[in-house]
C-alpha cells in the first residue's frame, strides 16, 4: 500500500501550485482555476487521511468540499462572464477602481 | 375594588400621552374624546371608590403602587390613601374636571394648540388626584408642585398674548414665583415633620402629634404656621394673593377648573389634612382664622371696583378662599370643605359662564369688526336677551354666591357664619368675633358685586357693537354650564341641617370632622344683609345704569379717591414692588456689582487668581509646552498622519493579486508565529 | 445517528428560515417587477418571526445533528444579532434598491440564505459544519456585493471578495484536513479530547493556523484585511452595512467556539497569534482610517480596528475560568459594534447619492443644519464606535479591557486605548465636519430609515446608559458553556 505521506506530499504540492497560480496569474479564470486546485489538493487529503484512519468523516467532507466548490463556481463564473460584459477582458489586474 | 384605585391616575395619564403622542394624526374631535374619555373614566372610578368604601364600612385603605425612595430610615413609598376626605376632592376634581373638560371642547375650537391645551389638561388632572390621592407629605407635594406646573403652563397658553405680547408669560412667572415663596414654607414643614417623627406618612405623622400632645406643642405651631404659609401661597390668601387675578390670563376653562375650583383649593385641603396637627396649635388656628377673614373682606372690597369680569371673579374666588380658610382655621373643617364644594359648583358655573359670555361678544366683535376688550363690563349691557341660557345660569351662580335661600352657598356659607358665631360669641374668644364681622361684611359685599355684575353684563341696553351683536353658544358649552347650574342649586343637600350628610362622612376620616348645629339666627341676619346689598346693589346699578362705556362707575362719584384706592388694589402690588422687589433688587444689584463684578471678578480673579495662573502659564506654555511638549504630540500626530498617507496607503493598490499576496503574508506570519512560538 | 438525536425541534427557528428563504424564490416569481418590495416585506416579516421565536427561548441548552449543532445561550444570542441586522438592513434595501435602481427580487432570498450561512456558523460543533456554514453564508454575499451589477465598482468589489474569499477558504479547507489527520475526528469534542491526550503536532499546529486564517480573513483582521475598505466602499451600501456585522460576527463565533472549546489545551499556542491579530488590526486599522477621505473607507478602516478589539476581548479564552467571561464581552462587543454600525451605515445610505456622490467626509459639512435628526444620530454612533460614554460602545470597550485585564494583558489594553484615542482623531472629525463646517447637498430619508437610525440610535444610547440587564443575560447565556 502506498504510504499516506505520500498522498499528502502530493497534496502539499498541488496546494502550493495552486497558491502560486494565484498569485501569478492574471487571468481570472484561471486564478479561479487555481483555487478549485487548491481545494481539490485538500480533498486529496481528506481522502488519505480517510483511508489511513478507516473512517467516513473524511470522505464526507470531500463530498461537501465538492458541492461547495460547484455552487462557487456557479458564483463566480457568473461575475467574471458579468465583469468580462462591461470591462470586456478578465484580466484582473484591469479592474483597480477602488484603492487607496 | 379599592384595587383599583390606581387607575384613576392611569386614565387621565393615559389620556395626556395619548394625545402627546397622536395628536398630530388626530382632529380636534377624537382629541377631545380623549381627553374628555379620560377625565369621565377617573370621575367614573372615583365613584366606584366611594361605594366600595361604603362597603367597607368607611375603613381607611392605602394601595400601595411601588416603593420610591428609601434612604437610611428615609421610607417614601408611592402610596394612595382612600379615605372620605381624599374621595371627596378625587369626585369633586374628577367630576368638575370633566364637565370643564367638555365645556372647554367647545371653548377652545378652532385654538392652534388645540391638543396641547387639553394634554395640560389632562396632566393638570392627573396631578391633582396625586396631590388628593396621596399618603405621605412628600407625595402630596409631588402632586402640589405638578398642578403648579399646570397652572403655570395653563395661565402662559397663549404666551404671544397680553401686555406687550409678553403679558400672560409673565402672568403664568408671577404665579409660579410667587407660589414658590408658600412651597418653600412646605418644604421647611416637611423637613421639621421627618426630623421629628422620622416618617412622612400622614398617619405616622398624625400619631405623632396625637400621642404626643402638648409636648410637641411648640413644634406643633411652628409646622402648622409653615403649611399656613404653603396654603397661602397656592390658595391666594393674604399676603400672597397677587397671583391669582393675574392668572386670569390663562383661558377661561382653566380660570374655572384650576383658579376656583380645584387646585387653590388644595390649601384648605392640607389644612384640613393636617387637621391633629392644627388642633394642638391655638396661636396658629387663630392666624389661619384671621389670615381667611381678612382675605374675605379685604378682596371682597376689590371685587366691587374692577371692570373685567373675570378679574372680579377672581377676587370673589379670592374672597371665597378667605371663607374657607377661616372655617378651617376655626376648626369648621366640615363647613370648609363644605363650602368647598359647593363653591366649586357655582364658581366653576361663574368662570364657564363668565367665559361663555366673552365668547359670545368675541363672536359679536368679529361680526361688526368692533375690536373692543371682550372682557370688558363696560362694553356689554343687555346681554340677557342674546344669550339666554347664559343669562339664567349666570344669575343661578351669583345668587348662589351672593347665598340667597336655598341655593347651596346660602347653606356653606350659612355654615361658616355659624361657627364664627360659635367661637365668638358662644365660647367668647375675642377673634371668633373679628372674624364674624370681617366674614358678614365680605358677605354683604359679595352680594353687592354680584349684583353689580349681573346687572351690568345682562341688564341695560348694549354698550357697544360687538355686544349687540352677540349670540349664545353650542350645546357642548352650555350643557355642562345648566349641569352646573343644577348643582349649584342643589347642592346644599349634601349638607343639610339636621341631616349633616357630609359631616358623618367626613367624619370617617377624623373625628375632629363634625358639623355644627343649625342656627337660626346667624342664617337669618345673613340672609337679610344679603338681601339689602342686592337691594343696594340694584338701587345704585339697575336704576341709573352706566351711560356708555367710557362713563364712570356710579359709585366712583360716591367714594372718589377711597374707590380708585379699591381699584388698585389697596397697591399691594405696587407695596411688593417698592418693598420687597426693590430689597431683592438691590440686594441682586449690590450682590452682582459689588461682590460678585468688583470683588469677586476683578479683585480675586483677575489681580490675584489670574496673575498668579497667568505667571505659571506664561512659563508653562512658553519654554515647556512650546517648546517640548507641543513639537512632541505635534510631531507623533504628523508621523502617524504622514504613515497613514505615505505608507499605509498605497499598501492598498486596488490589485487583487497583490491583495491576495497580502493573504499570503499572513499565512506566512500565522504559521510562522505558531511554529516560533512552539519551537521556544 | 438517530432520528432522536437530529432533534430537529431545537433547530426549528434555523428550518423554518431556511424554508422561508426557499418559499420566497418561489413566490418571488409571481410578484410582478415594480413591487418587488412586498418581497421585501415577506423578508422582513420571516426574519422578525424568527426574531421573536429565538428571542423566546434564550437559554436553552442542546444539541442537535448528533452533536454537530449546539443550540445554546451563544448561538441563541448571535442568533439575534444576524437577524437584527437582517432586520436592520432589509429595511433599508426597500428603498435603497428602488432609489438606485437595482429593485430585484432575488436580494431578499440571499439576504435570508446568507444570515441562515451566519446562525448555522455560530451553532457549529463541528468543522464539516463550520466550513459548510462559512460557505452558506459566503456565497450569497458575493453575489449580494455584486447586486449593483452595472456599476463598476459594484462588479468590481464582488470580484475582488470572491476571489480572496475562495482563495482563503481553501487554506481553511487544507487546514481542516489537516487538523482531521492529526486528531482522526472532526467534532470540536472529539478534537479537545484527542489535542488532550496527544498534544500538539506540527500537523496540528499547521491545521490551526490555516483554519484560522480562513476565518480571520472572514472577520477582516491585519494582514488578511486589504479586502475589507476596496469591498465595503464598492458593495451597495445596504449589503455592506449587513456583512460589516454579520460576516464578522460569524466570523468570530467561529473563531470563539473553536478556540475556546476543541483548542483549548493549546491556549499558548493560539493565544500569541490572536493578539498578534488584536495588535495589528487596532493599529493599523485607526491609523489607516485617518488618511481616508471616502467615509466608506473610512468605516471599513474601522471596521477592521473593531475586529482588533474583539480579538482583545477572545485572548483571555485561554485561561481556564475566564473563556465565559471573554465570550460574553465577545458577544456584547459584536452586538454594540452591529447596532452602532448598522446605524452608521444608515446615515451613509441617507446622504449618499445614486450617482456615488456623496460618499466623501467633506459630503457631510452642514448636516446639522440640512437635518439636525441625522447628524445627531450619526454622531452618536460616532461616539459609540470610539467607545465614548454615554454610549453602548463605551461599555462594550469596557468589558473588552476588563476581560483582559483580568487576565493579565495589561500592555495589550493600554495598546488599545492608545489606539482608540487615534481613532477618536478621524471619529471626531466628521462630527466636526457635520456640526462647525457649512455645506449644503440632499439628504434621502425616507421612513423605514428614518426607522433604522431611530432605533439604533436610541439602543445604542440606552444600552449605553443602562447596560446591565443586557449584560446580565449575555453573562447568564453564556454561563458554563466553554
Amino acid at each position: 500500500m502506498i504510504p499516506t505521506t505520500y498522498y499528502l506530499a502530493l497534496s502539499a504540492i498541488l496546494f502550493s501550485i495552486g497558491v502560486i497560480g494565484v498569485l501569478v496569474r492574471r487571468n481570472a479564470i484561471v486564478i479561479f482555476m487555481s483555487i478549485e486546485l487548491m481545494l481539490n489538493s485538500a480533498n486529496l487529503a481528506f481522502v488519505a487521511f480517510a483511508r489511513e484512519f478507516g473512517t467516513l468523516d473524511g470522505q464526507l467532507m470531500v463530498f461537501f468540499v465538492m458541492t461547495v466548490a460547484a455552487a462557487e463556481v456557479a458564483v463566480g463564473l457568473a461575475l467574471i462572464v458579468a465583469i468580462f460584459r462591461s470591462k470586456a477582458s478578465i484580466d484582473v489586474d484591469a479592474v483597480n477602481l477602488l484603492k487607496g | 375594588m379599592l384595587e383599583i384605585l390606581p387607575l384613576i391616575l392611569v386614565f387621565p395619564l393615559a389620556g395626556m400621552l395619548l394625545n402627546a403622542v397622536f395628536s398630530r394624526w388626530m382632529d380636534e374631535t377624537w382629541i377631545a374624546i380623549f381627553a374628555c374619555g379620560a377625565s369621565g373614566t377617573a370621575f367614573v372610578i372615583a365613584i366606584l371608590q366611594a361605594i366600595a368604601l361604603s362597603g367597607n364600612h368607611f375603613h381607611v385603605e392605602t394601595v400601595l403602587i411601588a416603593d420610591w425612595i428609601t434612604i437610611g430610615n428615609l421610607h417614601l413609598p408611592w402610596q394612595m390613601r382612600v379615605d372620605t376626605l381624599s374621595l371627596t376632592m378625587m369626585m369633586l376634581v374628577t367630576g368638575v374636571g370633566t364637565l370643564i373638560h367638555i365645556y372647554a371642547v367647545g371653548y377652545m375650537r378652532g385654538d392652534p394648540r388645540f391638543a396641547r391645551f387639553f394634554i395640560y389638561l389632562n396632566l393638570f388632572i392627573t396631578m391633582m388626584l396625586v396631590l388628593v390621592a396621596a399618603d405621605n407629605y412628600l407625595m402630596l407635594f409631588v402632586g402640589w408642585e405638578g398642578v403648579g406646573l399646570c397652572s403655570y403652563l395653563l395661565i402662559g397658553f397663549w404666551y404671544d398674548k397680553g401686555d406687550n405680547g409678553v403679558g400672560n408669560a409673565r402672568a403664568g412667572r408671577k404665579a409660579f414665583v410667587v407660589n414658590r415663596v408658600g412651597d418653600m414654607g412646605f418644604l421647611i414643614a416637611m423637613f421639621l415633620m421627618f426630623g421629628a417623627v422620622g416618617s412622612l406618612n400622614f398617619d405616622d405623622v398624625l400619631y405623632f402629634f396625637e400621642h404626643n400632645g402638648v409636648e410637641v406643642a411648640g413644634l406643633a405651631t411652628v409646622v402648622t404656621l409653615l403649611l399656613l404659609v404653603g396654603a397661602v401661597g397656592k390658595s391666594a390668601q393674604i399676603p400672597l394673593f397677587v397671583w391669582l387675578p393675574d392668572a386670569m390670563a390663562g383661558p377661561t376653562p382653566v380660570s374655572a377648573l384650576i383658579h376656583a375650583a380645584t387646585m387653590v383649593t388644595a390649601g384648605i385641603y392640607i389644612i384640613a389634612r393636617s387637621a391633629p396637627i392644627f388642633a394642638l396649635a391655638p396661636v396658629s388656628q387663630t392666624t389661619v382664622a384671621l389670615v381667611g377673614a381678612s382675605t374675605a373682606f379685604m378682596a371682597g372690597t376689590i371685587a366691587v371696583t374692577q371692570w373685567d369680569i373675570k378679574r372680579v371673579l377672581a377676587y370673589s374666588t379670592i374672597s371665597q378662599l378667605g371663607f374657607m380658610v377661616a372655617a378651617v382655621g376655626l376648626g369648621g373643617y366640615v363647613a370648609g370643605m363644605f363650602h368647598l364644594i359647593t363653591h366649586a359648583f357655582f364658581k366653576a358655573l361663574l368662570f364657564l359662564a363668565a367665559g361663555s359670555v366673552i365668547h359670545g361678544v368675541e363672536h359679536g366683535g368679529h361680526h361688526t369688526h368692533d375690536h373692543c376688550d371682550a372682557q370688558d363690563m363696560r362694553n356689554m349691557g343687555g346681554l340677557r336677551h342674546r344669550m339666554r341660557i347664559t343669562f339664567w345660569v349666570y344669575l343661578v351662580g351669583a345668587v348662589s354666591l351672593a347665598g340667597v335661600f336655598p341655593f347651596s352657598g346660602f347653606w356653606s356659607k350659612d355654615e361658616i357664619l355659624a361657627d364664627a358665631w360659635n367661637v365668638g360669641v358662644v365660647q367668647g374668644h375675642w377673634h371668633g368675633v373679628a372674624v364674624y364681622v370681617l366674614l358678614v361684611l365680605a358677605a354683604i359685599l359679595t352680594a353687592f358685586y354680584m349684583t353689580r355684575q349681573i346687572v351690568m353684563v345682562f341688564f341695560g341696553e348694549p354698550r357697544s357693537s360687538a355686544a349687540e351683536q352677540a349670540i349664545e353658544n353650542p350645546p357642548v358649552m352650555t350643557t355642562p354650564l345648566i349641569v352646573l347650574a343644577v348643582l349649584s342649586v342643589v347642592g346644599g343637600a349634601l349638607n343639610l341641617p339636621g341631616w349633616h350628610t357630609l359631616g358623618h362622612w367626613l367624619e370617617h376620616t377624623h373625628h375632629f370632622f363634625h358639623g355644627l348645629d343649625f342656627n337660626l339666627g346667624v342664617a337669618l341676619g345673613s340672609t337679610v344683609f344679603a338681601l339689602l346689598s342686592i337691594w343696594i346693589g340694584t338701587l345704585v346699578y339697575y336704576r341709573r345704569p352706566l351711560e356708555n362705556a367710557t362713563a364712570p362707575d356710579q359709585l366712583e362719584g360716591v367714594l372718589g379717591p377711597v374707590f380708585r384706592f379699591l381699584y388698585c388694589k389697596w397697591h399691594v402690588d405696587e407695596l411688593y414692588s417698592k418693598t420687597i422687589m426693590a430689597l431683592y433688587e438691590w440686594k441682586a444689584r449690590f450682590l452682582a456689582f459689588q461682590v460678585d463684578w468688583y470683588f469677586w471678578h476683578d479683585f480675586v480673579h483677575e489681580q490675584l487668581i489670574a496673575s498668579a495662573f497667568r505667571g505659571v502659564t506664561v512659563v508653562l506654555s512658553g519654554p515647556v509646552d512650546k517648546g517640548v511638549i507641543n513639537p512632541f504630540f505635534d510631531g507623533m500626530a504628523q508621523l502617524v498622519r504622514t504613515f497613514a498617507t505615505r505608507v499605509l496607503r498605497p499598501l492598498q493598490t486596488g490589485y487583487v493579486r497583490n491583495y491576495a499576496l497580502g493573504v499570503m503574508l499572513g499565512v506566512i506570519i500565522v504559521l510562522g508565529m505558531i511554529f516560533v512560538n512552539e519551537g521556544m | 445517528m438517530t432520528i432522536s438525536n437530529l432533534n430537529l425541534v431545537g433547530t426549528l427557528p434555523l428550518l423554518f428560515l431556511s424554508a422561508w428563504a426557499c418559499g420566497l424564490l418561489l413566490v418571488d416569481l409571481w410578484i410582478p417587477g415594480d413591487r418587488k418590495h412586498m418581497t421585501g416585506w415577506m423578508a422582513l416579516s420571516g426574519f422578525a418571526i424568527t426574531f421573536f421565536w429565538v428571542s423566546s427561548n434564550l437559554g436553552q441548552r442542546e444539541e442537535a445533528f448528533g452533536g454537530m449543532l449546539a443550540i445554546d445561550g451563544f448561538s441563541n444570542l448571535l442568533h439575534l444579532v444576524f437577524l437584527g441586522s437582517g432586520i436592520l438592513a432589509t429595511l433599508l434595501a426597500l428603498n435603497y434598491l428602488k432609489q438606485h435602481d437595482i429593485e430585484r427580487g432575488e436580494f431578499y432570498p440571499l439576504m435570508l440564505f446568507s444570515v441562515v450561512g451566519m446562525m448555522i456558523m455560530s451553532m457549529a460543533k463541528d468543522l464539516i459544519v463550520v466550513f459548510l456554514a462559512l460557505e452558506m453564508l459566503s456565497i450569497p454575499l458575493y453575489v449580494l456585493v455584486g447586486f449593483a451589477r452595472t456599476r463598476a465598482d459594484s462588479e468590481e468589489s464582488a470580484l475582488k471578495y470572491f476571489l480572496l474569499g475562495a482563495f482563503s477558504s481553501a487554506f481553511q479547507v487544507y487546514g481542516i484536513a489537516l487538523i482531521y489527520g492529526a486528531t482522526q475526528a472532526t467534532g470540536f469534542a472529539a478534537i479537545g479530547d484527542a489535542v488532550a491526550i496527544s498534544g500538539a503536532s506540527p500537523l496540528l499546529l499547521a491545521g490551526i493556523g490555516l483554519m484560522l486564517v480562513g476565518l480571520a480573513f472572514k472577520v477582516s483582521a491585519v494582514p488578511l484585511h486589504m479586502w475589507t475598505p476596496d469591498v465595503y466602499q464598492g458593495a451597495p451600501s445596504v449589503v455592506t452595512g449587513f456583512m460589516s456585522v454579520g460576516a464578522k460576527a460569524a466570523g468570530f463565533a467561529a473563531i470563539v467556539r473553536i478556540f475556546f472549546s476543541a483548542f483549548h489545551s493549546l491556549a499558548a499556542d493560539w493565544a500569541p497569534v490572536i493578539v498578534l491579530f488584536a495588535v495589528l488590526s487596532t493599529v493599523i486599522g485607526n491609523v489607516a482610517a485617518i488618511s481616508q477621505t471616502s467615509i466608506k473607507r473610512m468605516l471599513a478602516f474601522s471596521s477592521i480596528a473593531h475586529a482588533g478589539y474583539v480579538f482583545v476581548a477572545i485572548v483571555p479564552g485561554g485561561y481556564g475560568a475566564l473563556s465565559d467571561f471573554a465570550a460574553s464581552a465577545v458577544i456584547f462587543y459584536l452586538a454594540a459594534y452591529g447596532l452602532t454600525n448598522i446605524g452608521a451605515w444608515s446615515v451613509v445610505i441617507a446622504v449618499d447619492h445614486a450617482d456615488g456622490m456623496g460618499s466623501d467626509i467633506s459630503n457631510y459639512a452642514g448636516l446639522a443644519r440640512r437635518s439636525p435628526g441625522l447628524a445627531a444620530a450619526m454622531t452618536l454612533f460616532m461616539l459609540s464606535l470610539t467607545g465614548l460614554p454615554p454610549t453602548m460602545g463605551f461599555v462594550a470597550k469596557f468589558y473588552v479591557f476588563r476581560a483582559a485585564l483580568a487576565a493579565g494583558y495589561t500592555w495589550l489594553v493600554v495598546v488599545g486605548v492608545v489606539t482608540v484615542l487615534i481613532s477618536a482623531y478621524y471619529y471626531l472629525r466628521v462630527i466636526v465636519v457635520m456640526w462647525m463646517n457649512s455645506g449644503d447637498g440632499q439628504v434621502v430619508t425616507p421612513r423605514a430609515l428614518n426607522f433604522t437610525v431611530g432605533v439604533t440610535a436610541a439602543a445604542t444610547l440606552v444600552l449605553g446608559l443602562l447596560p446591565g440587564p443586557l449584560m446580565a443575560i449575555v453573562e447568564s447565556s453564556v454561563r458554563g458553556l466553554f
